[in-house]
């Protein structure tokens, strides 16, 4: 499938008298392919929405090649503008208009025509009350509204910069129907979000960024076999052979972690030998399940971000990928 | 074309445009009613009125001085002690005053004379629209900002200063329009002041030329504010950054200077006050006189040293304001990031 979106080696570069130099995004890639929607995951601060902004032109790069829909932008954003709708970060919207106003007005700008309008006010679930001020609106509506405005132009390449903001149960699942279809009919939708179960259950593929560099991309089933890290867990006929076992498993090479009623492998590439070779010592096994990882623990595997009791990680503490792989390496954060 | 139409909708649309239009056309109005009130048209009978008035003055200013000549004579013949110098040694130099120094043009209720007094009227319009384009003018892209609009539109026309070019010209066009509108029922109420509550004498074509000039420089001046307001209010990204730099150029760079000049004893105070070269602007020439210094004339008289400041002078201030402003603001919208 031919790219949508491509992202290669993007640099932006922070420096402040006081603070020294941060690289919010320090050589980061990034792929789509068409038709595809593209799960874009990263901690606060690790350069999400400055790429998102980067790449639709708001903030100019310091160096790296982007191409949207086969055209290199900055300097071809003019032409591919009204083939990408975008909302980036919170919804922001002037408060005294009526949501058709604020459709209308941009519509006006886009010279998309007005009758687009309704359509995505019913798209979004906002016809019966397109009328109100969106100062009225609850962060909800406005998300939504952000979302119809995204979708005005009708476009080949959709970015929504944490969509589910603030929907309640029913509209998170609304946005994910919603999010479907859009990419059945075609459009290519790239998607940040903190919900990393709503990503695996939408995305097709997924990029992760840490620390303004990509630690991880590709389709989400790859990158979840790819960090299971081979775990295995093992149950036999008789727990008293579990000592046995481990021994002989030890004995070959696997790495083996005793649990009472069970053993925790990890590194195995075939699960198939594991059963030989404890069959051949006349252990015979009742369980033989390979451990399955979630994007989640993905995600803070990679991105060195989960809690740890008693300490209080701070927004620039995640993993920079050529780095030591330690959380507070040195180079993402300010005074490098 | 359609992003300019958009934005005179914008503009059109937004309700605190709206409101200080609307409230400078009521301080407008209220000018315009306030003169017609305070003022009446000059008949024969308020002639009549405004001479036995100038008549009546004057005999009581003849019976007065009658009164106290007899008492300085009175006072002379008793051999009063003069010491405090009440009475001249002369009694008969207490004279009435000559007939015809109280004249009746004094007494006669004030008029409009149109020829005479529109010009200022002009100065009025110009003053009270100029800072509502100013303020109108920062809010519709200080507001943009603030909101979150302006990022949404670049989203949507990624060319920067075309979209704050685009804003700038919505703006002006909808202010000039309405600057003409106004002005048309501005000359037209005024025209019937005049007719019901003054004067529309003398009116030539060369009269009527003069104030359209005027009229132009107010335009232009109008227009500057107004840019200078939007410039301002783009460049911190807020309509407060264009208010406060307005409020804080009143306070410390008028009254401050004024105060720190005034103290320095720094010669023609006002030529470094802005207010002065607006009025230059408008009036095409002011003169600013320094009664510090004394001029003989070759009769001997003292004249005040003066200094005159054309519309010339005002037009350079007038560009460099309005191409710093304009200028800093299209730098920044080119170059800043958008965060």
């Amino acid at each position: 499938m031919p790219a949508v979106l491509e992202i290669e080696g993007l640099r932006k570069t922070y420096k402040s008298r006081r603070r020294g130099v941060r690289h919010a995004l320090d050589g980061f890639d990034m792929l789509v392919e068409q038709g595809q929607v593209h799960g874009f995951l990263g901690p606060n601060g690790s350069g999400k929405t400055t790429t998102l902004r980067t790449l639709l032109g708001l903030i100019r790069p310091n160096g790296g090649r982007m191409v949207i829909l086969g055209q290199e932008v900055p300097a071809a954003l003019p032409a591919v503008a009204g083939q990408v709708g975008a909302i980036v970060e919170s919804p922001q919207f002037f408060p005294h208009f009526t949501a058709r106003d604020t459709l209308s007005l941009l519509a006006g700008a886009g010279e998309v025509p007005q009758n687009r309008v309704d359509e995505v006010l019913e798209q979004v679930g906002l016809r019966d009350r397109a009328g109100e001020r969106v100062k009225t609106y609850s962060l909800g509506m406005k998300q939504r509204l952000a979302v119809a405005s995204a979708l005005l132009k009708n476009p080949k390449l959709l970015i929504l910069d944490e969509p589910a903001n603030g929907l309640d149960p029913g509209g998170i699942r609304e946005m994910r129907s919603l999010t479907r279809d859009l990419a059945a009919s075609g459009m290519t939708v790239l998607l940040s979000s903190h919900i990393l179960g709503e990503i695996q259950l939408i995305c097709d593929s997924v990029t992760i960024i840490s620390l303004g560099r990509r630690v991880a991309f590709g389709p989400v089933d790859e990158v979840l076999a790819e960090h299971s890290g081979g775990g295995v867990r093992v149950r036999l006929e008789a727990a008293t052979d579990l000592p046995r076992a481990a021994d002989a498993l030890t004995r070959a090479g696997v790495a083996v972690t005793a649990e009472p009623d069970h053993l925790m492998l990890a590194g195995v590439d075939k699960p198939a030998m594991v059963s030989r070779l404890l069959a051949e010592q006349g252990l015979y096994v009742s369980e033989l399940a390979p451990v399955t990882v979630d994007l989640e623990s993905v995600f803070l595997e990679l991105t060195a971000t989960a809690a740890v009791p008693g300490q209080h990680r701070q927004v620039d503490e995640s993993t920079k990928v050529g780095g030591a792989g330690q959380p507070g390496v040195a180079g993402g954060g300010w005074g490098a | 074309m359609s992003l300019y139409r958009t934005e005179l909708r914008r503009l059109g649309k937004r309700r605190f445009t709206r409101w200080a239009t609307l409230l400078g056309l009521l301080v407008l109005g209220a000018v315009l009613v306030g003169v017609f009130f305070t003022n009446e048209k000059i008949g024969p009978d308020q002639q009549a009125a405004a001479q036995r008035q100038a008549d009546q003055q004057y005999q009581e200013q003849v019976h007065w001085a009658e009164q106290e000549r007899a008492s300085c004579e009175r006072a002379k013949a008793a051999g009063e002690n003069q010491s405090e110098g009440r009475y001249p040694p002369d009694c008969a130099m207490i004279e009435p005053p000559p007939q015809g120094s109280v004249e009746a043009r004094w007494f006669l209720p004030s008029t409009f004379d149109f020829r005479g007094s529109f010009e200022e009227m002009i100065v009025t319009f110009t003053a009270i629209l100029a800072l509502v384009g100013f303020v109108v003018g920062a809010s519709f892209v200080g507001a943009e900002w603030s909101s979150g609009g302006m990022m949404n539109l670049l989203l949507w026309r990624p060319r920067r200063l075309t979209v704050l070019l685009t804003k700038l010209a919505a703006l002006l066009t909808g202010l000039v329009a309405l600057t003409v509108a106004a002005a048309a029922v501005w000359t037209a109420g005024f025209w019937l002041v005049g007719s019901l509550r003054g004067s529309t004498a003398k009116m030539t074509g060369g009269a009527w030329q003069s104030f359209a000039l005027t009229g132009l420089r107010g335009l232009v001046l109008i227009v500057v504010a107004a840019t200078i307001g939007f410039a301002l209010a783009s460049l911190g990204r807020h309509t407060a950054m264009a208010l406060g730099g307005a409020i804080g150029l009143v306070v410390v760079g008028q009254f401050g200077v004024g105060i720190l000049l005034s103290m320095a004893g720094t010669r023609f105070i006002e030529a470094w006050l802005l207010p002065t070269y607006a009025l230059a602007w408008m009036r095409k020439k002011i003169t600013l006189e320094n009664y510090e210094a004394c001029n003989a004339t070759y009769y001997g008289e003292c004249k005040p040293e003066t200094l005159d400041l054309t519309w010339q002078h005002a037009s350079i201030l007038l560009a460099v304001g309005l191409v710093a402003a304009l200028g800093a603001a299209l730098v920044t919208m080119r170059r800043r990031d958008i965060a």
